[in-house]
């Protein structure tokens, strides 16, 4: 029993030591990383922690990186963050929109540690704020799919029924419309962010009733597979899935927050770090098309045309004329909508033929 | 366009996870035991038959890996309840975090890889039959195992005498003991079976289903699954009703999101627990009403 105690002691003064070695190597900007889902989801999450590595690996001994995953939006979410910032976690990104108002606590109690909220809107002296206009890739993918379907009816699989996924479905249309302005489309909500035996259903469902081709705003690769078995086309989401379907995918919007991370980690090391409101798209890098594979060389090239117009500026997705369901006109002739109109956008263009989502 | 053979194969594929994992779980409750562990099994079996199908490049190995991976969780739980006697809601619960938590760690040098799906059964003539072939004999070999499960667990249940054991031992512990029946036995018997069949339901998610592992993609299935024994009054008949009866709805209710019925999309959602509630307590209040193993979460620490 003594040996034991000894034993136990010993080995605590072990851990002991162990835990408090990297402080004493200090000088390292520690960067903490509070995730909603867990790093295996190959989806939102997964992005992140891509991105998160691929900045610890650019920025090497100069920064230490944590992360912390599944943390439930709401309270939990703050004690979570209060927790990196005791351990000494000097820059803090919360990369969910529900970690929005635990985070501008954390931050308002701790003026000298640099907070950055992925897709909220609340910003503060030492909170920044960032996220992807990823409905640019979603206006190409679009024109893609008009081009490429027989049938003329897509199918897209929708998380939840919110002004992001709706903005999505739109900028889609507005794309498929601009190639073949009687083009349809066929939506499913899933109601939830993460199911890939539901979100692969429903690709089932959506290509049994006479879609070609599928769209995705949820996470998983179920519905690339779906459609690789069936022979049907699809774009993929979040990351490039084109490993799930060699002969399918036709791109897919990839979310890469490396190149942000990595500038946003060094403006801190270098003391240049402001409190900043990024939508980036295609220009800035966070959103990336994945290559164009399964089509011919003219669809290719218009959809590398439409890439280059949004990437350099001269072409806005949401340009008028934008016409609502109910015949009303959203933006008129060449007007572009502006980026709180996109940001809480509940209702869907005319072509859409689904009940507009309250 | 016909819908109703399409809707039909896809019902299938969506209630088979749901009759295996609840037909384990039927026996274990049956024996008196209470495993709220399923979501957890499950998720590990999902991990542990992906990754180690991948590894040894065979389907049937990582079966059977995903079968010992809820066995083992099995273990455990039972080592707890039935060894140590331990609340089996609280060792459920925890069971369930584990699961999910271990999963993912196992699973982790797997996200992002893929596999091909198994093959589907296909016989020369019969599988080619319209309508009829590709329903009866063009699915995989999961979707016969669940109805052969079912079937033998019926048969032993009502049909042999170490059956009538099992059921003894989950209405009257102290009686069956007195009786010289191994209770603690029967019971570890009953709990590993429930884990191997969750166990499996999870192979059939991560090597069938949606061929491919990512954390967290039973997605709630365990719980549905333990729902589904409550309702159908811990009778193999009527859990083949309500697992089919789930997954119709939730599928019929995709293909009228397509066709654009304009309910709301979260009303649709919530359709299947709603329907499968409310048939399943119909039909329990039709007939005599089936009631619970009356031992059921009651720990049995046997006298010396």
């Amino acid at each position: 029993m003594r040996a034991f105690l000894k034993g136990a002691i010993a080995a605590l003064g072990l851990a002991a030591l162990v835990a408090a070695a990297p402080a004493e190597a200090q000088e390292k900007l520690k960067v903490g990383f509070v995730y909603v889902g867990p790093v295996g989801d190959f989806g939102w999450t997964y992005q992140h922690e891509v991105g998160r590595r691929a900045m610890q690996e650019a920025l090497g001994d100069k920064v230490e990186s944590t992360y912390v995953e599944n943390v439930p939006e709401g309270p939990d979410a703050e004690r979570v963050i209060e927790g990196l910032v005791r351990s000494g976690h000097k820059l803090i990104f919360t990369t969910s929109f529900g970690f929005m108002e635990p985070t501008v606590k954390v931050a308002q109690r701790n003026p000298d540690v640099k907070f950055e909220h992925a897709t909220g809107y609340k910003r503060l002296p030492n909170l920044a704020t960032y996220a992807g206009r990823f409905y640019q890739g979603r206006y190409i993918s679009g024109q893609i799919a008009a081009k490429m379907s027989k049938t003329g009816v897509v199918g897209y699989i929708g998380s939840f029924p919110i002004p992001e996924v709706v903005s999505g479905i739109n900028a889609f249309m507005l794309g498929a419309q601009s190639v073949r302005p009687d083009m349809k489309v066929k939506i499913v909500w899933v109601n939830s962010w993460f199911d890939p035996g539901k979100e692969g259903d429903a690709a089932k469902t959506l290509l049994d009733q006479g879609a070609d081709i599928i769209a995705q705003h949820t996470d998983s690769p179920a519905a690339m597979q779906v459609a690789a078995e069936r022979g049907a086309l699809a774009f993929g989401q979040d990351s490039d899935m084109i490993k799930f379907g060699p002969n399918t995918q036709l791109t897919a919007i990839v979310n890469d927050w490396s190149g942000y991370y990595i500038d946003r980690v060094n403006a801190a090391l270098n003391g240049t770090w402001e409190s900043t409101d990024v939508w980036g798209g295609l220009d800035s890098g966070i959103l990336k098309m994945a290559p164009y594979t399964n089509m011919p060389d003219d669809v290719k090239a218009m959809a590398e045309a439409t890439e280059k117009a949004i990437n350099d500026g001269t072409y806005k997705v949401f340009t008028g004329p934008i016409t609502k369901q109910d015949g009303t006109l959203a933006a008129k002739e060449g007007e572009v909508l502006p980026d709180p109109a996109i940001l809480g956008m509940n209702w869907y263009i005319q072509g859409v033929d689904e009940k507009a989502p309250n | 366009m016909n819908l109703l053979e399409p809707a039909i194969l896809t019902i299938i594929t969506a209630a088979t996870p749901l009759l295996l994992a609840a037909i384990g779980e039927l026996v274990a409750e049956r024996s008196g035991v209470l495993n709220l562990g399923v979501e957890g099994m499950m998720a590990m079996g999902a991990a542990c038959a992906f990754a180690i199908a991948i590894t040894t490049d065979s389907s049937l190995i990582g079966i059977l890996g995903g079968i010992g991976a809820g066995v083992a969780l099995a273990a455990l739980f039972a080592l707890m309840t039935l060894g140590f006697a331990a609340n089996q809601v609280a060792c459920g619960l925890a069971l369930t975090i584990l699961g999910l938590g271990a999963s993912g760690l196992v699973g982790a040098d797997f996200v992002g890889a893929r596999r091909d799906a198994m093959p589907k059964l296909s016989i020369e003539g019969l599988s080619d039959i319209p309508f009829i072939g590709p329903i009866l004999f063009g699915q995989d070999a999961f979707v016969y195992a669940s109805f052969v499960l079912v079937a033998g667990v019926w048969w032993f249940l009502f049909h042999t005498r170490a059956g009538l054991t099992l059921r003894a031992v989950g209405d009257n512990h102290v009686s069956a003991h007195a009786l010289g029946s191994k209770v603690l036995r029967v019971r570890l018997g009953a709990v590993l079976f429930g884990g191997g069949c969750a166990g499996l339901a999870g192979a059939y998610l991560s090597l069938v289903y949606t061929p491919f592992w990512v954390d967290g993609m039973t997605a709630g299935r365990g719980w549905i699954a333990l729902a589904i024994v409550v309702f159908s009054s811990w009778l193999p008949g009527r859990l083949v009703i309500g697992a089919y009866l789930f997954g119709s709805v939730s599928i019929l209710q995709l293909y009228a999101q397509g066709a654009g019925i304009g309910l709301p999309s979260q009303l649709m959602s919530s359709l299947p627990y709603l329907v499968t509630i409310v048939v399943l307590v119909a039909i329990a209040g039709t007939r005599a009403r089936a009631r619970a193993p009356a031992c059921l979460g009651v720990p049995f620490v046997p006298d010396r």
